[in-house]
């Protein structure tokens, strides 16, 4: 990052996040705990997302499907009374990653509109199939039966641990990134992304590094989709719906793409934004959109990006 | 077994749900190859269209009336969405035009919601279209051989568009290169705005017409705007040609899939098996499809651009 302004509001973010319980528990408002618990999943979510968009300029429209793949595992090994977590967890991972593998090999094969099309296509088709799987529960979804069990290292099914659990996920995806996106890999990423040709030229496979990338993005959703399940204790398709890759997008955006901590920043936003709305009408989408089309148009940069340039206008 | 009478049907309820795929995909597939412009709330428009539509119809009573009043209201809707949000989105990059026109689309869900309520609307279908003609002995639904009329009319009047008049080869040209057609004097931005505004009142007489037959909800309009962005990746953007031929495929072999896939899983699946396979992949076939052809094609059956 290097930026101080920066630095400090995730410090300053991280320390709110970390004190939440404290404050829910004394004020008596578990609902805050829900809805932070909820940022921080969706935060790993947007910082793999921004994995391949921000530093690959990969759009991947689809992102939610592998979210999707991490909670079903967790939900039907739960289904079939396989509850460790030391299981489900990996599983997820892996089988997220599998997914992956198969999509982005496709998708990469193309460019431009036509890999927006296709990744948000084959994230459909797990939607359909996450619907047409009578067996866990189809269009209604599947509640949880029990959350993954970490015996005996932890109890998640205390929701101050999970939190926790949770927290420290992020700050460990967080640094996942850090390193990833400052290594040699994450450098010819970037270099992909402002320009293939020169780096083909140059010798490296880029299609590797890409495929490379919205696997290792892909695996990370699927562990944040492995908590998602925990978090809801309920699995449905509509956890895979092309909306919810829409909201990915928005949160990577909101937040400043291809900035380290931004998606963080920009999903905890997003969400801020969606409780805050929903609370002033029922129709909070009919001011949400309208907001989105004017962020496009005339705020660039996002959040992070717009303290930035107000620390460089500062000098 | 399949029966040859089901077969048929099911073959004409393939046809008649690709042409109203084709009515959607044909606007579409231009503006995404011309303008390179990636453009999500056309599914809106034809669910806007579509609910203009019912509306008239239960005001006035005539269908017809609705189907054909949908139309210009959706066509001055689409010319002034081109004109204030998306003209300055061309430059942009895609993630821009994802964003906004995915803004328009909550934008315009929520709208319906707050005007109609949540619960679609019923369309009833004058007397003169109820009922069957027979073909063969096979009963075939009247309006769905309207809806594949006008949709082979559409089409056709498209092809001699495209392919017979100055206009058409001004799309083409610019379809497959825009800079070119740009540096050769022509204002490209005015041949977009009439094909935008086409492609609108396109989509809003597919939604009209798909008013009786499918329901007219809230969600319509996303759940059709992906199985059209399948038509034309695998017919190739910009291509008319393309997207009809896709739009063709798609029809059929989704109906196909839903009607036999069971059937043809059952020669060698327990019949338990079959039964429950057989939903899923159906649901999944179109994508499987588009995966294929992608994968020997990236760019599509008909790929248009050539610079």
């Amino acid at each position: 990052m290097g930026n101080k302004t920066q630095i400090s509001i995730v410090v300053f973010v991280f320390l709110g996040l970390a004190i939440i319980p404290l404050v829910a528990q004394m004020t008596d408002t578990p609902f805050y705990l829900d809805l932070a618990r909820r940022m921080m999943i969706l935060s790993i979510g947007a910082l793999s997302l921004n994995l391949i968009m921000g530093y690959g300029g990969l759009i991947s429209f689809g992102h939610a499907a592998y979210i999707g793949v991490g909670a079903y595992t967790v939900g039907i090994c739960a289904e079939h009374d396989l509850v460790s977590g030391f299981i489900q967890w990996p599983l997820a991972i892996i089988l997220s990653g599998l997914f992956a593998v198969v999509f982005g090999a496709i998708s990469l094969r193309t460019r431009g509109v036509y890999f927006i099309m296709i990744t948000l296509a084959l994230a459909q088709m797990m939607y359909f199939l996450g619907v047409s799987l009578d067996r866990y529960g189809g269009d209604d979804g599947l509640p949880l039966i029990e959350r993954s069990s970490f015996e005996p290292l932890i109890d998640i099914t205390n929701n101050i641990v999970l939190y926790y659990l949770i927290f420290f996920a992020l700050l460990f995806s967080l640094f996942l990134s850090k390193r990833l996106v400052n290594s040699r890999f994450g450098m010819v990423l970037q270099g992909a992304r402002s320009n293939e040709t020169r780096m083909k030229a140059i010798g490296f496979p880029t299609f590797g590094y890409q495929l490379t990338a919205f696997v290792i993005a892909g695996m990370m959703a699927g562990f944040a989709g492995a908590l998602l399940a925990n978090h809801t204790d309920f699995i449905n398709p509509d956890m895979m719906h092309w909306t919810r890759s829409g909201d990915l997008i928005i949160m990577v955006l909101l937040g400043g793409m291809g900035s380290l901590a931004g998606p963080v920043v920009g999903a905890l936003a997003f969400l801020l934004l969606e409780e805050l709305l929903s609370g002033v009408t029922e129709y909070w989408q009919l001011i949400f959109g309208p907001f989105l089309i004017l962020a496009v148009l005339f705020a660039r940069g996002g959040l992070l990006g717009f303290f930035s340039a107000k620390e460089r206008e500062n000098g | 077994m399949i029966d040859a009478t089901l077969l048929f049907e099911q073959l004409f309820n393939g046809l008649q749900f690709g042409l109203l795929l084709f009515l959607l995909a044909a606007g579409l597939t231009l503006v995404f190859g011309i303008m390179d412009m990636m453009n999500l709330a056309h599914g809106s428009l034809y669910m806007l269209g579509a609910y203009v539509a019912a509306q008239v119809t239960l005001w006035t009573g005539s269908f017809v009336l609705g189907v054909f009043l949908s139309l210009p209201v959706i066509l001055f809707l689409g010319i002034v969405l081109e004109a204030g949000v998306l003209r300055p989105l061309y430059a942009r990059g895609h993630l821009d035009q994802v964003l906004a026109t995915f803004g328009m689309i909550l934008f315009f869900n929520e709208f319906v919601r707050l005007v109609w309520g949540p619960d679609g609307i019923e369309v009833p279908l004058p007397e003169f279209l109820q009922g069957n003609v027979s073909l063969f002995g096979i009963p075939l639904p009247n309006y769905r051989l309207v809806v594949i009329g006008m949709g082979l009319l559409v089409a056709l009047l498209i092809y001699l568009l495209v392919t017979k008049t100055r206009t058409g080869m001004l799309i083409r040209a610019g379809a497959s290169n825009r800079e070119m057609v740009e540096a050769l004097g022509v204002d490209i931005n005015r041949v977009f705005t009439l094909v935008f505004g086409l492609g609108a009142a396109l989509a809003a007489l597919a939604g009209a017409l798909a008013g009786p037959i499918l329901a007219v909800t809230i969600g319509m309009g996303e759940h059709i705007l992906i199985q059209v962005l399948v038509v034309i990746v695998i017919g190739g953007i910009g291509s008319i040609r393309g997207a009809f031929v896709g739009a063709m495929l798609i029809g059929i072999i989704d109906i196909f899939g839903r009607s036999f896939l069971d059937t043809f899983f059952k020669f060698f699946l327990p019949v338990n098996a079959a039964e429950t396979a057989a939903p899923a992949v159906a649901s999944m076939l179109i994508y499987i499809l588009m995966a294929g052809v992608l994968f020997f094609r990236p760019q599509g059956l008909f790929p248009a651009k050539t610079g």
